[in-house]
């Protein structure tokens, strides 16, 4: 199961490339209260009826596994921020493309660790399509912005092993950077 | 500490270059594909595919491509891993965590041996020498 708040990231990124985005906008603020979320993309999008069936476990969007019969990513979600206090929205427009956002309760005991970030992004940015992720990271100590065409024009080959090593240096010193210290556990009821 | 940019990355990038130019890599055009489907994350997959780069930077082989792809439809054994060694059969490896990373790169990349423990699609025998 989704044991990161990472692992959330990466399936929204996915779905996004997925929906045919060529451009995928992720911010990531990590505060002492709340660590919010926004995936937004340029993709085909989604009706209402279409957002619904989206949350539905039991649905899974045709082409992306033909057996399947269950659609977990979304659901999880769902499930996750609203037993931790927390939320999540689903705004999307047919032709247009959607946005996703969460936000968990960060002293909720329950809350998930936010997880391997640096290796998330460069999982991300290594995306096999024609696309551009475009990632702000806000912390209490500062910021950092980071997009897959940099990264491609500075390396070269995403692909590449040694390139793709390169990268996650970068974007571990980035991370470092913030040093966000571990978040202390409020006492369970 | 300073904050790393572009321009340091660059820097990195051409010294890395040169390290490995130095050196006799004997893997051409070595293709490994993650699994990286809602399974395989849920699974580690991430944790698989950055334990990859780490193992084949370590060994410093240039010519190694590590690509992911969605759902294989092997959920059953997430994190999977497809390697494709130019000369050796092509074969998908179920259950890879960090380590079993490291022993594909170490064992069947750069040892020329398949991990058998952990072959999930296993080649036709007639492919086998």
């Amino acid at each position: 199961m989704h044991a990161t708040v990472c692992d959330y990231i990466a399936d929204l990124v996915q779905n996004a490339v997925e929906a045919g985005a060529t451009r995928v906008a992720l911010e990531i603020e990590t505060r002492s209260e709340r660590v919010a979320v926004t995936v937004a993309d340029n993709g085909c999008g989604m009706d209402a009826a279409q957002v619904r069936r989206a949350e539905n476990p039991f649905f899974s969007a045709p082409g992306k596994h033909d057996r399947r019969r269950v659609g977990l990513g979304l659901p999880l979600l769902r499930q996750a921020t609203e037993a931790t206090r927390g939320d999540m929205e689903v705004r999307s427009t047919p032709g247009q493309g959607t946005t996703v956002s969460f936000r968990f309760d960060a002293q909720h005991v329950d809350t998930p660790p936010l997880g391997d970030l640096a290796g998330t992004l460069l999982t991300l940015l290594s995306l096999p399509g024609s696309y551009d992720l475009a990632v702000h990271r806000c912390a209490p100590a500062g910021d950092y912005a980071v997009a897959r065409h940099e990264l491609a024009e500075t390396l070269g080959d995403l692909e590449n092993a040694v390139n793709l090593a390169l990268a996650r240096q970068y974007l571990t010193a980035l991370e470092r950077e913030l040093d966000v210290p571990p978040r202390p556990r409020a006492r369970a009821a | 500490m300073s904050k790393l940019t572009l321009d340091d990355l660059r820097k990195l990038r051409d010294v890395r270059r040169k390290e490995i130019n130095l050196r006799d890599t004997t893997a051409k055009d070595v293709q490994i594909v993650v699994g990286m489907g809602t399974c395989g994350i849920a699974a580690g997959a991430k944790d698989t595919l950055n334990a990859l780069v780490d193992a084949v930077a370590s060994q410093n082989l240039g010519n190694v491509s590590v690509r992911q792809t969605g759902c294989m439809g092997l959920c059953h054994s997430e994190p999977t891993v497809e390697v494709a060694v130019p000369g050796m059969p092509r074969v998908i490896y179920g259950r890879v965590k960090a380590e079993q990373a490291a022993q594909i790169v170490e064992q069947h990349v750069v040892g020329k041996r398949l991990l058998d423990s952990h072959i999930l699609d296993r080649p036709a025998v007639d492919v086998m020498r």
